[in-house]
């Protein structure tokens, strides 16, 4: 016992690293989730010729505190009739995998929390984790609203899942490799070398059943506030329903991250193998292209949501089993005979 | 004792606590969430066991996919408990019989004097660069392809018979087609007639 | 052959980019959002706001308790109580509008045969408790006194409508 003791004792600052490496992941998605909210509204915003919130500190820059304080002083109320216990652990359930996921997701050259080789699988397993959230609320609530949310996005999420392990499968086929960071290095090159290209459907079909994963627009029937209030959160209020926020732009976070990492070339500088341009911008870190690429998907994520309709139940289930299924199913078979044949410059 | 065995006996426990949880609850929604612990605790164990590609696939397959199923059918079910449980002391005796006769059975099929310890040795601790996944592919494509393919096949045949049961076409529902709506174009429902414009004190009239 | 084409181009996901193209133009339009408290919209002569009642240039309220605005008004806001005076005139004792019932449809100023109710121009006001919402005659006539001029000016402006 006591041998234990001193052991626990000895790990003790390794520990405290691992404590302070999560940190320095988890602040600075909070602070991005945070900013994501002002930039969605921006965003919106300007696209629909408005300006958006500019009035909490210059340009509105302070509205994200000023929201999450309003949400945090709130009281959080449980309905009569709900299932106390699970009422109150299911935002938990939501958030904390979405979180756990970013242990494995590389920001740059050897920049990761767990260097794991399975990494991608993990990420799909704890994606997929994340409907328990959702489907828990929908069903502790005791409400109508909010248990049609969660049985529309069980059904989505489990659906899509399908079509987004496929288009990972193309790229672990591609890279020959699970691990994100032997990804990455695989489409080491140039900006053609990157996997945009030679998996282009899965490229799309990737990044379109992430926007469904994260049950955003237009494929946000789960929350649809024109038919169900607000679906599986219809029953939260206060503290409680800001998890359920940060765990949903926290996932469109990582969805973002990972097409960026698996698709177009991570940290890898856009301008490798032109001449000119490559050392002008070889001295910019690793960790700015992954950042910016992120960005640029991340705003295609609100362009899609200033863009489109809803899409209807029947038509989002069409998509992801007869269009996206298919597609990827086809595709994989052109990726695999394309890496037996060394087809270059991708796969020599 | 180590760290790993404190950690493995914790994960032990919250596994076959929550596995006793599954059979002894009231509420069916529970039991299925505490199906979900259980699963996850036993992929916890795997990944003590440097089994990551396992551990990672039973928490993909079962509890991302499976096991929301379930969860999808229980909480749409209402069920009615009181009848369940009518003559639970008269079948007491005959069930705690079979009960005892299967756990014999299976205490000499996965007892000790099969699949005890001295039948494998110390465990082979690996390196941090060690791939359990690829071990995993290399022998599931080589050795064992065949049972593999078959297990495979199997399933799809399954997945057939089971559509293959259940789908039935009712005549005379009327149910939309999204595959053939979404195919429409403006030119097949909309049409645009260019026609001069009319005098608006004879149009009164 | 078209539903190849169509396949194609459904595939190519052309008219969601079409779409986004759209969107996306605007994101860089001038925006067209009124600043409130510091930029305001023009108002029309005809605003119908709060409500005032107008006296003559001699100091005379114009009001001669007719009880036409209280009997055309459709939301039953207005109560008006009347008495002789001592020169034989008559005038209202009260005359009381509940802003909460009030729907602003300005029949009250149209129905008034000596243009004393009047609606102004004033659209920025509050109640802090409750009953506040009733404005009485002696406001009524200080919310007259003070946008006078401005009153009178729309009238003038307005003069050859009515």
């Amino acid at each position: 016992m006591i041998e234990t003791l001193e052991m626990g004792l000895g790990m003790l600052p390794e520990v405290i690293l691992i404590v302070l490496k999560i940190l320095l992941i988890v602040i600075p998605i909070m602070l991005s989730v945070a900013y994501l909210t002002l930039a969605e509204r921006k965003v919106i915003g300007y696209i629909q010729v408005r300006i958006g919130p500019n009035r909490v500190g210059p340009r509105g820059l302070l509205q994200p505190i000023a929201d999450g304080l309003k949400l945090f002083l709130k009281e959080i109320i449980v309905p009569t009739n709900a299932n106390r216990f699970l009422f109150v652990i299911a935002p938990i359930l939501a958030l904390a995998p979405a979180l756990a996921a970013w242990a494995v997701v590389p920001f740059g050259e050897g920049l990761v929390v767990a260097d794991i080789d399975a990494s991608i699988l993990y990420i799909l397993a704890l994606t997929s984790m994340s409907v328990y959230g959702i489907i828990i609320s929908g069903w502790a609530s005791n409400s109508k609203y909010a248990f049609l949310g969660a049985l529309r996005s069980a059904a989505q999420v489990v659906s899509y899942e399908i079509a987004m392990g496929f288009a990972l499968v193309g790229v672990l086929l591609a890279a020959g490799s699970l691990n994100l960071g032997e990804v990455v290095r695989a489409q080491d090159g140039s900006f053609l070398h990157w996997f945009w290209l030679p998996l282009l459907p899965l490229f799309i079909v990737y990044f379109l059943s992430g926007v469904a994963e994260t049950n955003r627009a237009p494929f946000d029937v789960a929350e649809g506030e024109s038919e169900i209030v607000a679906g599986f959160h219809v029953e939260y209020s206060g503290m409680a329903f800001a998890l359920f926020f940060l765990a949903e732009y926290a996932n469109m976070i990582l969805v973002a991250i990972l097409a960026a990492l698996m698709f177009c070339g991570g940290w890898l500088s856009p301008f490798q193998g032109i001449p000119l341009l490559e050392p002008l911008f070889s001295w910019v870190p690793g960790l700015v292209w992954v950042l910016a690429k992120t960005s640029f998907f991340l705003f295609l994520f609100l362009w899609f949501r200033a863009t489109f309709p809803r899409y209807r139940y029947d038509q989002i289930m069409r998509l992801g089993w007869k269009v996206f299924i298919p597609i990827t199913i086809v595709w994989l078979l052109v990726v695999g005979a394309a890496v037996l044949a060394n087809l270059s410059p991708w796969f020599d | 004792m180590s760290i790993e065995a404190i950690i493995f006996y914790v994960f032990a426990a919250i596994l076959v606590a929550s596995a006793g949880a599954v059979v002894t609850v009231r509420n069916p929604v529970h039991a299925v969430l505490f199906l979900v612990l259980a699963f996850f605790t036993s992929a916890a164990l795997w990944i003590l066991l440097e089994a990551e590609f396992l551990a990672i696939t039973l928490v993909l397959v079962y509890v991302g996919a499976v096991m929301v199923l379930f969860l999808f059918v229980v909480m749409m079910l209402d069920i009615n408990l009181v009848p369940l449980r009518e003559g639970f002391m008269r079948f007491l005796p005959v069930g705690i019989v079979v009960a005892l006769i299967m756990f014999i059975e299976m205490v000499m099929v996965v007892g000790a004097k099969n699949f005890g310890v001295d039948h494998y040795g110390e465990g082979i601790k690996h390196a941090a660069d060690y791939s359990n996944t690829k071990e995993l592919g290399n022998v599931l494509y080589t050795v064992y392809v065949y049972p593999f393919e078959i297990a495979a096949a199997i399933l799809l045949v399954a997945i057939i018979a089971a559509i293959a049961l259940t789908m039935r076409r009712r005549p005379n529902t009327k149910s939309q087609d999204p595959a053939k709506q979404v195919l429409v174009k403006r030119g097949d429902r909309l049409r645009i007639l260019k026609m001069a414009a009319e005098r608006k004190d004879t149009a009164g009239e | 052959m078209k539903t190849v084409v169509n396949y194609f181009r459904s595939l190519m996901l052309w008219e969601l980019l079409l779409g986004m193209k759209l969107t996306g133009r605007y994101f860089f339009a001038k925006k067209i959002t009124v600043q409130y408290p510091e930029e305001k919209t023009p108002q029309s002569p005809r605003f119908r706001g709060l409500h005032a009642l107008r006296r003559y240039p001699n100091g005379e309220e114009r009001c001669i308790a007719c009880k036409l605005c209280e009997a055309v008004c459709p939301a039953l806001a207005i109560t008006i109580d009347s008495e002789q005076r001592a020169d034989g005139t008559r005038r209202t004792t009260r005359y009381d509008i509940d802003l909460f019932k009030c729907i602003y449809c300005g029949f009250c100023e149209e129905s008034c045969p000596v243009d004393s109710i009047v609606e102004t121009r004033v659209f920025e006001y509050h109640f802090e408790k409750r009953g506040d919402n009733i404005i009485d005659k002696k406001q009524l006539l200080a919310i007259g006194d003070a946008h006078e001029k401005q009153i009178a000016a729309d009238r003038a402006q307005d003069a050859a409508f009515r």
